[in-house]
């Protein structure tokens, strides 16, 4: 195990929310050199390990602290209790440019950031050239900085931060700025990091940022962490608890009351529906242990129903929704051409979707019974809800089989080939 | 100027890591450690606040010289001329104190606002926030520099020489003022935080203090005569030490005759005591300094705390 780069050790923080602030010696006297307030934990206990080389990304809604936990890790803010521990230089980004001196140049900035960041003039000197390039600001250089646009203003605190050759990158939010192509820029840089083996801590509201840069992923809520592990889990719970309590959609966890079709009053004659669903259930590799399936997993549902009298080619329908309540499939056993006769009686279907494509996501589906014609028995929607996580590091909705190859230069090099490295050469071999 | 000065040791490389630990109780010696491993950006603090200070006016660090000059024009002319005190060399007598005291007050007053008026920088950016106290401190240090050079050119220009044997003891009054005012600075830049009124409080607090040295007046006929034992009351304020080390250095007359209306009169401007005198009372203060400076620090660790909800 490499060693540890920044560990958080039960961090809580406490903020006073004054009832009108006594900032004067006058009003400090009046009130008894106590102001009333009310406190406000934006940490409780919070502890963390981000090892070296380890990316660590830190999801959470607005107000769940995150952005309190990365000031104590940067030292800006200093916590109530519990401690932080941070072995080498580390470079905050926790506002692009925030120490910049309005009357002073581009260029005498670059020194006085770069030493606020920690370093010396002779490390300034060495990586200054660098940091021109990639704010892409030389012809600006020597104007003063109050005279800067917003994102010139942006970019040249980006530079300076990136350059400081930092081991520990800490990166609030704020691959957010600038156009897009210098967002890529940035990003690209991030992943060089990477590279180089050194450990960031990166906040971002983007779960296809974490899931397409981080090793490891921590969820926090109202203070606390949720959940810690791998990020597409983390994006998994993130997004779960972001839509519990925005209740922009609400599935129940048990099956609902069948709703009738409002074509189709409920309580008519048997006739009209001969088969009712029972229940609906569905299952897949390692329901009970992690409770989420991996993409490449199989997903079974099954469909119980009754038949109150016989009923012949009965047609069973399965539609797979997003987390926006889109169907994104639709299927039935007609499509597939099979032909169900159904007996008087309880009796089951199984959907068996193999090899889920999905890459992470809370998914629903209903299912419907219903005549060949078209004529709706019953259905539930939704029937139920799965959960999908990545293991890997694809980003997006989801995985269609992709694969590169690289052509040989030489045909010599093609003659020395064994005969199944040939077959690379073939698309779709 | 001083950058290149001071020799800059390359940072440690990759793999010798440094260790820093946030934690709400940070002992004052790891301050230090801090502080000192900061140095580099105390240097662009204070080139920073002097270019800042000076951009767009032309004669830019000139002025620095021009408004003592211009303080010691009034009070020259004010004693000298309209009160009819006939001190020989009066001029150098006063700008001997007023050197020690404008680094001093300056360095004191500016500190003291100095994290209200960054809190841009203290809200965003982690350093060792004591550091923007001690910028301001260096500034005036800066400021001491300048004013230096207009006091030799008075000294050759009236042709006063300084006392040469009490120039080490000048550098140590220098470095003792500078750690005094460095710990109030700091003290003051914390507890200004919570309690807003005490920039105001210092600006009054210090133009007492102005009067409580013996920079305008003689000590020896104003104080040292007068006073007789309860002049311990006196030597309470600690600048006071460092004002006459000053002037015994600078102004090397001890009790100068000059002739009022043809009559030879005494002026008893320092006092009778011998190098041994200055250097203890120098080396209490600086003890005194010292002390305060590492409780400043302390009391500064307490309250950097909240310092990005306060402001």
């Amino acid at each position: 195990m490499s060693e540890i780069a920044v560990d958080v050790r039960g961090v809580s923080k406490r903020f006073r929310l004054a009832h009108g602030r006594h900032n004067s010696l006058k009003e400090r006297v009046i009130h008894g050199g106590r102001t009333p307030h009310e406190d406000f934990w934006a940490l409780k206990d919070v502890s963390l390990v981000a090892r070296e080389g380890e990316t660590v990304g830190i999801l959470g809604r607005n107000g769940s602290g995150k952005s309190t936990l990365l000031k104590c890790i940067c030292g800006v803010l200093q916590p109530t209790s519990g401690e932080v521990v941070v072995r080498g230089k580390l470079a905050g980004l926790l506002e692009l440019g925030a120490g910049f001196q309005q009357d002073l140049t581009g260029r005498e900035n670059i020194y006085l950031n770069g030493s606020m960041l920690g370093m010396s003039k002779k490390e300034v000197d060495r990586v200054f050239d660098d940091i021109v390039d990639f704010s892409e600001l030389e012809e600006f250089i020597d104007g003063q900085v109050k005279f800067y646009s917003s994102g010139m203003y942006v970019r040249l605190g980006f530079a300076v931060a990136v350059n400081v050759n930092p081991d520990i990158l800490v990166v609030d939010e704020v691959l957010a700025v600038g156009d897009e192509r210098f967002q890529r820029k940035c990003i690209e840089r991030v992943k060089d990091f990477q590279r180089e083996g050194r450990t960031i801590l990166l906040v971002t509201h983007s779960p296809d940022q974490v899931r397409s840069i981080c090793d490891r992923a921590v969820v926090l809520s109202h203070g606390d962490v949720v959940n810690e592990g791998p990020p597409g889990e983390a994006v998994r719970i993130f997004r779960e608890g972001l839509l519990e309590e925005e209740g922009t959609l609400t599935i129940p966890d048990e099956s609902p009351e069948p709703r009738a079709p409002t074509l189709v009053p409920k309580g008519t004659p048997d006739v009209d529906h001969p088969v009712r669903v029972t229940y609906v259930a569905h299952t897949y590799p390692r329901f009970e242990e992690v409770g989420y399936l991996a993409t490449g997993e199989s997903l079974t549902i099954g469909v119980g129903y009754h038949a109150s009298i016989a009923t012949d080619d009965v047609v069973f329908s399965l539609e797979l929704r997003d987390a926006d309540d889109n169907c994104f499939m639709r299927t039935d056993t007609d499509i597939m051409g099979l032909r169900f006769d159904l007996p008087v009686g309880p009796g089951l279907v199984n959907f068996l979707v193999d090899d889920i494509p999905l890459l992470d996501g809370t998914f629903s589906y209903s299912v419907g019974v219903l005549s060949k014609g078209g004529i709706l028995y019953d259905w539930r929607e939704p029937a139920g809800t799965f959960a999908v996580m990545c293991p890997g590091k694809d980003t997006g909705f989801i995985k269609l089989p992709v694969r590169a190859w690289l052509l040989p230069p030489e045909p010599e090099a093609i003659a020395q080939m064994a005969p199944h490295e040939l077959d690379y050469l073939r698309p779709g071999a | 100027m001083a950058a290149e000065a001071a020799g800059f040791t390359p940072r440690e490389a990759r793999g010798n890591k440094v260790t820093r630990i946030v934690s709400p109780t940070i002992s004052v010696r790891q301050r230090l450690k801090e502080i000192w491993l900061s140095r580099e950006l105390l240097v662009y603090l204070v080139r920073t606040e002097i270019k800042v200070k000076y951009k767009n006016s032309v004669l830019g660090l000139v002025w620095s010289m021009i408004s003592p000059a211009m303080t010691l024009a009034i009070y020259f002319v004010v004693f000298q001329v309209v009160l009819g005190n006939h001190m020989p060399d009066f001029v150098i007598y006063l700008f001997a104190g007023l050197l020690l005291w404008n680094l001093f007050s300056l360095g004191v007053l500016t500190g003291t606002g100095v994290i209200v008026n960054n809190a841009g920088i203290v809200k965003k950016v982690s350093f060792p926030r004591e550091i923007l106290a001690l910028a301001a401190v260096g500034s005036a240090c800066v400021f001491f520099f300048f004013q230096s050079i207009v006091m030799v050119i008075f000294m050759v220009v009236l042709h006063a020489g300084p006392d040469w044997p009490y120039l080490p003891l000048v550098v140590f009054a220098l470095i003792t003022g500078i750690v005094l005012a460095c710990a109030l600075a700091v003290l003051l830049s914390a507890i200004n935080v919570y309690l807003r009124d005490t920039q105001h409080l210092m600006e009054v607090i210090l133009t007492a203090w102005f009067w409580a040295c013996p920079i305008v007046y003689p000590f020896q006929q104003d104080i040292g005569a007068k006073l007789g034992h309860k002049l311990f009351i006196y030597f309470l304020n600690p600048v006071t030490p460092l004002v006459l080390t000053f002037q015994r250095f600078i102004y090397n007359k001890v009790s100068p005759v000059a002739k009022v209306k043809g009559v030879p009169t005494t002026y008893l401007v320092l006092p009778h005591h011998g190098y041994l005198w200055y250097s203890s009372l120098d080396v209490g203060v600086f003890a005194l300094s010292v002390v305060l400076f590492l409780v400043a620090l302390a009391v500064f660790g307490r309250l950097e705390g909240n310092f990005a909800e306060e402001l």
